[in-house]
């Protein structure tokens, strides 16, 4: 029996304590890793969406409860006003969810700019969306509030070809940030209001 | 019998080097060493979770009790292979990146353990530390060589820089997995080579 406690104490105080020195570094290390993310996986996007930008749109940003979930937004100042918002949505792709970071316009509710943050699509097809500029670029200027389709869907966005599915999936990743703007857009001007 | 202090160090750099030698942990060996960085990247990790759960081990041999010391093991090895997950997201994202699923997987390195089990488990602190350090560094060099191996056949380059310049033509099953099994063959084949003499 004496052993048996002894098994059931040494356990006890072993998992407690690496429990506490998980939840210590945890905490210590949240926010650096929040902005390792920022930096490296939706930085780059954010960058070339807010291209030209006079802040660091990375720096600049606030968070909208939107429901259950938080978002993001970053600010971009262009001209010495806040004018580009971003956010990052998802959709199904062809190997699963492709994020996509889009830009909204807040002067005339254009697309400022979409950029692919993380998928897993085939390398060399679907993948390009991530790399080709020349895809993504298509979408700069379209009205935000409206559906974006690819062309054979009736729109007017010439998909990869060999990769529908994806480019579909960056289109309706670029639409539900148009739902969603249209349903925070009180709220993010509020909040813009602090980086005048 | 008894070992001095430096041969306790050294002999993971060679008698006892883990992939070639003890032939353990090969699933990061073949996984991770597509390159040079990938490949040290891994080994430092895996380095720091066997100093420390070897010296923690150590220190506890004599509390844990006998019946749930693989159990007690496991968790010092965890507590130590999630300590390196979160510091290598918050310092070295770009590797964390790129090792992906294989830094959690140090926990079922087969090295991890059994160091703990054969070695930290019977002797003192500074043997355990010791033995941790060696076996760790000679992973480390296992993995960065055959990581080498492979990236400068396989993508022409060594640590990103061009060795062969822009007309190398890449020998890309060198980075594919068939590659990682033919390299390591024929690296054991080389060890046992030279240790016939």
């Amino acid at each position: 029996m004496n052993e048996m406690a002894k098994m059931v104490v040494v356990m006890t105080v072993l998992t407690v304590v690496s429990g506490g020195l998980l939840a210590a570094i945890r905490n210590g290390t949240l926010e650096r890793i929040e902005n390792q993310q920022l930096q490296f996986v939706k930085g780059p996007a954010i960058k070339e969406i807010m291209k030209g930008a006079s802040n660091d749109p990375i720096k600049d940003r606030f968070k909208i409860k939107d429901g259950e979930v938080e978002r993001s937004i970053f600010v971009g100042k262009f001209n010495g006003k806040p004018e580009v918002v971003a956010f990052e949505t998802f959709a199904k792709g062809f190997g699963g969810p492709v994020g996509v970071m889009v830009g909204i316009n807040l002067t005339n509710d254009t697309l400022a700019g979409v950029a692919v943050t993380t998928h897993s699509e085939t390398p060399g097809m679907g993948a390009r969306a991530k790399t080709d500029p020349t895809f993504v670029a298509q979408f700069k200027g379209k009205p935000a509030l409206k559906p974006i389709k690819v062309t054979k869907d009736g729109g007017q966005i010439t998909a990869l070809s060999g990769a529908t599915i994806t480019s579909r999936a960056v289109c309706l990743a670029a639409t539900k940030a148009g739902e969603i703007f249209k349903r925070l857009k009180p709220e993010i001007e509020k909040g813009i209001q602090k980086f005048n | 019998m008894a070992k001095s202090l430096a041969q306790e160090f050294t002999k993971g750099l060679w008698e006892e080097i883990p992939p070639f030698r003890l032939v353990l942990g090969l699933c990061p060996t073949l996984a991770v060493t597509k390159s040079v960085e990938n490949g040290i990247g891994m080994g430092v990790a895996t380095t720091f979770v066997l100093v420390f759960s070897n010296i923690l081990v150590s220190a506890l041999r004599k509390v844990i009790p006998s019946k749930v010391r693989i159990a007690a093991f496991i968790i010092i090895i965890a507590t130590f292979v999630t300590v390196v997950e979160l510091l290598m997201q918050a310092f070295t994202y770009p590797l964390f990146l790129k090792l992906g699923i294989f830094i959690p997987l140090i926990v079922v390195n087969c090295i991890v353990l059994g160091r703990a089990e054969a070695f930290a488990s019977k002797n003192n602190i500074i043997r355990s530390t010791l033995d941790g350090l060696g076996i760790g560094i000679g992973f480390t060099l296992a993995l960065g060589s055959l990581g080498a191996v492979r990236e400068v056949f396989g993508n022409g380059t060594f640590l990103g820089m061009s060795v062969f310049g822009p007309h190398y033509e890449p020998f890309t099953f060198m980075v594919e997995a068939p590659g990682a099994f033919m390299c390591l063959g024929l690296m054991l084949c080389i060890m046992n080579l030279i240790g016939k003499k």
